[in-house]
C-alpha cells in the first residue's frame, strides 16, 4: 500500500502567540516548531502501523519553506520511508492543497492522510480540497482506520454515538484523536531519518482565494470572582443570579 | 446580496449547528439587504427552517441520505439555481467535508469556522487554538463560510416559510455508512452542550467521577476531562476538551481539578463563564476564570451538587 502523509509545521502547543508588523504575522521569534500534532500523532503513526501489517511505503510531504525540514526530519526519524518539500510558502488552504494535489496526482497513492485540522489555522479545509482536486472520496475526523481488500473501514464520533464508514481506495482521511497512540523517535530513527531521501520540488507559487487581513487577540477576561470554600452553594445562586446560565 | 445555507437533520431534527448557520445565514443577507435559501433534502418538516430566519426552503425529496459528494452537488445546483453570491454551512461534519469542495468547484474563497458576520469580504475566525483571532479577507466574488458551533445564537423570532421542491443530480455516495452506534447513555453530546463539568487528575482516580457525573446531570450539562485523565484511561477520548482533543464554547464551563495548562485553555477559552475549583490557590487556570473556589474537589463538589438539587426544585 502506498500512503502519502500530509504534514505541516506549527508553534509548540506552550507558545506564547504573539503578531508582529502591525498584527499582520506570527511573531515566529523563540517559538518552537513541532509537527502539527494531528499529522504527527495520529495520521502518521497510523500509516506507518497499516504499513507494518501489511507492506508498503510511508511518504511525507509538506508544502513549505527550507524551515520546514527540521519538522520533516522528525516525521521521518518517527518512521516515514520518505519525504517530498513542495518548495512554496503556504500562502491558504487552496494553494497548499493545489500543491499537494498537483504532487500526487500520478503518484498511484492509496491512501492520503492528513491530519483534522492544523492547530494554528484550525481550518480543517486542506484534506477535503485535496480530495475534489484528485476527484477521491473523503472521510473527515476518522477516529479509526482499518484497510483491507482495498477498502478503509473509518469510525468516527457523530452525535450521540459513533459511525462506521467504509470507502474504496483511493481515498482521502483527515484523522482525529483515537486513530493512534504518539511514538516517541527512537535514536537509530533519529540517525536513519539523516539519510533518508527528502526530495525538494520546485513550484510556481498556486492561486489563493483568501488572506489573513491581521490578528487580534481575544478580549481579555475580567478578574476571578472567588466563592469560600466553606459556602460553595453560594456559587450556584451567583451562576443563577449574576452569569444567569442557570 | 443572496445567499444559500445547507441544514442536516438527524433524527427528524435538523441539528443545532445548522440552525445556529442558517440564523447566521439569514443575519448575513439581510445586513447586506438581501435574502436566505435553505437547502436541505429527505422526509421532514422544513417550514421550521423559517423560524430561524430562512425565507424560503429547497428540499430534495428524493434523497434520504447524502455523503459530502451528494451535497457538494445538491449545493453546487443551488448555486447555480439561485444565483447566491454566498453560500453557508455549520463548521460540522458535513461542512468540513462539503465547503472545501464547493470552494474548488467554484473558486470561491472559504473562510472556516466563522465566529462573527462578515464585514465586507472580511471574516473573523478563531485561530492557534482559539489564542487569537484573525479577519480574513476572501478575495472572490462569491464567499464560503462555515460558522464554529456555539459561536453564533439560534434566531427563534422568524415564522414558518414556503418549501419548494428542489431536485438536482447528485450521483451515488462514495462513502457508505455500515452502522451508527449510538451509545447507550443518557449523558449529553459534548459538542452540542450548554452546560460542562470538566474534570482532571485532582480526582485522583476514574472510581471518584461518580460525583462529576451526578453534578453534570443536576445541571443538564455534558462531562469533559482533560488530556491527561484520557491519556491515562480514566475517562473515553472523546471527552477529552482542549488543544489535541475537541474545542468546546458552552455557555458554562465547570473546571474540577485541572490545574489550566495552556493547551487545556485553548480548548476552552471560548467558554462564556468559566468556573474553576482547584485546591491549589497558584492553578494557572484561575486567571482565565469568572468564578473559582480554592477548596478540595471532595469537599467542594458535593456542596454543588446538593445546592443545584436544591435550586432545581425550586425551579
Amino acid at each position: 500500500m502506498k500512503i502519502l502523509v500530509c504534514v505541516s509545521k506549527a508553534p509548540d502547543t506552550t507558545s506564547k502567540i504573539t503578531f508582529t508588523n502591525n498584527n499582520t504575522s506570527f511573531d515566529e521569534a523563540g517559538v518552537n516548531f513541532i509537527v502539527n500534532p494531528y499529522d504527527e500523532w495520529y495520521a502518521l503513526v497510523r500509516a506507518l502501523e497499516l504499513k507494518e501489517a501489511q507492506g508498503g511505503n510511508v511518504t511525507v510531504l509538506s508544502v513549505g519553506g527550507a524551515d520546514y525540514e527540521q519538522i520533516i526530519r522528525k516525521a521521518l526519524a518517527i518512521g516515514a520511508d520518505d519525504a517530498v518539500r513542495i518548495d512554496a510558502p503556504e500562502s491558504d488552504a487552496l494553494s497548499v492543497s493545489t500543491h499537494i494535489a498537483n504532487y500526487a496526482k500520478d503518484k498511484g497513492f492509496d491512501l492520503i492522510l492528513c491530519g483534522k485540522e492544523t492547530i494554528n489555522y484550525n481550518g480543517s479545509v486542506v484534506p477535503g480540497m485535496v480530495a475534489e482536486l484528485l476527484d477521491m472520496p473523503l472521510v473527515a475526523l476518522a477516529a479509526k482506520l482499518d484497510v483491507a481488500n482495498g477498502v478503509a473501514t473509518c469510525e468516527r464520533e457523530v452525535t450521540g454515538g459513533m459511525e462506521v464508514l467504509e470507502v474504496n481506495l483511493p481515498a482521502v482521511i483527515s484523522a482525529a484523536k483515537g486513530m493512534a497512540e504518539q511514538r516517541i523517535p527512537n535514536m537509530r530513527g533519529i540517525m536513519a531519518a539523516r539519510t533518508k531521501a527528502l526530495e525538494v520540488v520546485a513550484v510556481e507559487n498556486g492561486a489563493s482565494s483568501t488572506s489573513v487581513n491581521n490578528y487580534e487577540m481575544p478580549p481579555a477576561k475580567s478578574a476571578c470572582k472567588f466563592v469560600d470554600p466553606a459556602n460553595a452553594a453560594e456559587l450556584i445562586t451567583l451562576l443563577h443570579q449574576e452569569a444567569k446560565v442557570i | 446580496m443572496k445567499t444559500i445555507v445547507f441544514a442536516e437533520h438527524l433524527n427528524g431534527k435538523f441539528t443545532k449547528s445548522s440552525l445556529e448557520a442558517v440564523s447566521y445565514a439569514s443575519a448575513w443577507s439581510a445586513s447586506a439587504g438581501g435574502t436566505c435559501i435553505a437547502v436541505t433534502y429527505g422526509n421532514i418538516d422544513a417550514s421550521v427552517l423559517g423560524t430561524a430566519g430562512a425565507s424560503e426552503v429547497w428540499k430534495m425529496d428524493a434523497l434520504s441520505s447524502a455523503d459530502g459528494d451528494q451535497v457538494t452537488k445538491l449545493m453546487l445546483a443551488a448555486q447555480k439555481e439561485s444565483g447566491a453570491n454566498a453560500i453557508v454551512l455549520s463548521h460540522d461534519l458535513v461542512g468540513k467535508s462539503v465547503a472545501p469542495r464547493l470552494s474548488v468547484r467554484l473558486n470561491a474563497g472559504l473562510v472556516s469556522g466563522a465566529t462573527a458576520i462578515p464585514a465586507g469580504n472580511t471574516v473573523k475566525k478563531n485561530v492557534f487554538s482559539g489564542k487569537a483571532i484573525a479577519h480574513v479577507t476572501v478575495n472572490s466574488e462569491l464567499s464560503i463560510v462555515t460558522v464554529l458551533p456555539n459561536s453564533y445564537g439560534v434566531n427563534t423570532s422568524g415564522t414558518a416559510c414556503p418549501v419548494n421542491a428542489f431536485s438536482a443530480e447528485v450521483g451515488s455516495a462514495r462513502v457508505r455508512v455500515k452502522e451508527v452506534r449510538v451509545e447507550e447513555s443518557e449523558s449529553i453530546p459534548l459538542p452540542e452542550a450548554d452546560k460542562v463539568v470538566s474534570a482532571g487528575r485532582g480526582m485522583k482516580g476514574p472510581e471518584n467521577w461518580g460525583m462529576i457525573e451526578e453534578l453534570a446531570k443536576e445541571l443538564n450539562a455534558a462531562t469533559a476531562c482533560s488530556r491527561p485523565v484520557s491519556d491515562i484511561g480514566w475517562r473515553p477520548h472523546h471527552e477529552h476538551v482542549g488543544q489535541t482533543g475537541i474545542a468546546i464554547r458552552p455557555n458554562l464551563y465547570i473546571a474540577v481539578g485541572i490545574s489550566g495548562a495552556i493547551q487545556h485553555l485553548a480548548g476552552v477559552n471560548g467558554s462564556k463563564v468559566i468556573v474553576v475549583i482547584n485546591k491549589d490557590p497558584e492553578a494557572p487556570f484561575f486567571k482565565a476564570a469568572d468564578y473559582g473556589i480554592v477548596g478540595d474537589a471532595f469537599e467542594v463538589v458535593p456542596q454543588l451538587i446538593a445546592a443545584a438539587k436544591a435550586f432545581n426544585a425550586t425551579k
